[in-house]
């Protein structure tokens, strides 16, 4: 239950790009049609799915304060969390590279139309922005941390195809010159934050 | 020392023509997020330039011995790197604008201005010009950031770095603050504001389909 009630506000009141404008690069530039932007939308919740979990445990682990007294008393004080971004971004950059094989391998075409996107998962700040809002969270176990890993990354997906739908019916529209393209988005995505805003009051 | 034109153009380019915010469309994410008040978003554009000039040099120092396959996650840990003394320092001498930062200091090593040059500029250049590349580019984030933040800060609370502008009378005369700058979306809407009078100046860059 618990669970269930993460992952439904992680997608609508924390949603990553609205709520926190984590991964707004890729989200920006790799919006401007739906099946891109599915592509991409389920490769972040993939990745994210992986990373979170995995970062969860190391954290858990052997990064915080006292987390290597499983190795024995003299290391029960040991505090490594200094170099947690260290290590969540190495982890996060071969879990990508990872990824980034398999789908090279299984589906050419995806891997094309992703493109420069595709590594660049590895710096999208929705990823290591998982990681570290895991981190100050402090979730109770590796269930919890899975579900706000698969909950942001939905939101995320929600966003970006959202995005790609308005943008596709904007080729009709009469845009100020100016305007076109980056600007109007930017205005979009606006507005859109705007209305989410309203699931800010849901509980369940 | 006079300024050679390629040392202009990497200085210089970056400020207006080639902004890598409004222009390249990169680092957006923190552009929006720490930029409700203005020291938040001087201190991050400090800490990006300084972060982006020292990667540019670091990773263009070592670019002919990284292997192309994981190049990435060698420029992530060198950014990693950095990013880590930026925060530790940020923690023992700014400890208030740490907090406000929050997780946006561990994200600077995932901006995408950083992965954006270090991948266009510094792994085919040479130490130097990256290091102006680098310089270039974190001013020219920078100085939107500052601009939004500057907005933000005075139409939402009233107020410059913590100091009273609004003067008295006009709140007495019925002016009030517009909260609504204080929410994230306005920082969206700010920054669509500046490509706007951006592109309307600068019409090569005006693209044709939305």
């Amino acid at each position: 239950m618990d669970a269930i009630s993460l992952i439904v506000r992680s997608i609508f009141v924390d949603n990553m790009i609205f709520a926190y404008f984590l991964g707004m690069c890729s989200f920006l530039a790799v919006s401007r049609n739906v099946k891109t932007a599915l592509g991409l939308g389920i490769a972040v919740t993939f990745v994210l799915v992986i990373t979170v979990p995995v970062n969860f445990l190391l954290e858990n682990h052997v990064l915080k304060a006292g987390a290597l007294s499983w190795l024995g008393e003299e290391f029960a004080t040991v505090d490594l969390s200094v170099f947690s971004l260290l290590i969540f971004i190495a982890i996060i950059a071969s879990i990508v590279q990872l990824v980034e094989m398999i789908i090279e391998r299984f589906s050419p075409s995806l891997y094309a139309s992703l493109g420069i996107f595709l590594p660049l998962i590895a710096v999208n700040c929705a990823i290591l922005g998982g990681s570290l809002f895991m981190q100050q969270r402090e979730f109770a176990n590796i269930g919890m941390a899975t579900a706000y890993g698969f909950g942001s990354g939905i939101g995320w997906l929600l966003a970006i195809v959202g995005l790609a739908a308005i943008r596709e019916k904007l080729e009709y529209s009469h845009v100020p010159k100016p305007l076109k393209g980056l600007g109007i988005t930017f205005i979009v995505t606006a507005l859109m934050a705007i209305g989410f805003m309203s699931f800010s009051g849901i509980n369940i | 020392m006079a300024l050679s034109t390629k040392t202009k153009a990497a200085l210089l380019g970056p400020l207006n023509k080639n902004n890598p915010v409004i222009v390249q469309v990169l680092g957006i994410c923190s552009a929006l997020a720490v930029t409700s008040k203005l020291e938040p978003s001087l201190v991050m554009a400090v800490a990006v330039t300084l972060v982006l000039a020292a990667a540019n040099v670091i990773i263009s120092l070592l670019r002919k011995t990284i292997p192309n396959r994981i190049r990435i996650i060698v420029q992530l840990v060198v950014v990693a790197a950095l990013v880590t003394i930026v925060s530790e320092v940020l923690k023992a001498f700014a400890y208030d604008v740490n907090k406000q930062l929050s997780v946006f200091v561990g994200l600077i090593v995932t901006n995408c201005i950083l992965m954006g040059r270090l991948e266009a500029f510094a792994l085919g250049n040479g130490p130097w010009p990256s290091f102006l590349d680098g310089i270039g580019n974190g001013l020219g984030y920078g100085w939107i950031l500052v601009a939004v933040g500057f907005f933000r800060e005075l139409l939402g609370s009233g107020e410059l770095l913590g100091y009273k502008v609004i003067p008295q009378f006009l709140y007495d005369a019925g002016y009030e603050n517009n909260g609504l700058m204080m929410l994230a979306p306005m920082a969206l809407i700010l920054v669509a504001v500046i490509i706007w009078v951006h592109r309307a100046r600068n019409k090569d860059l005006q693209e044709e389909t939305n």
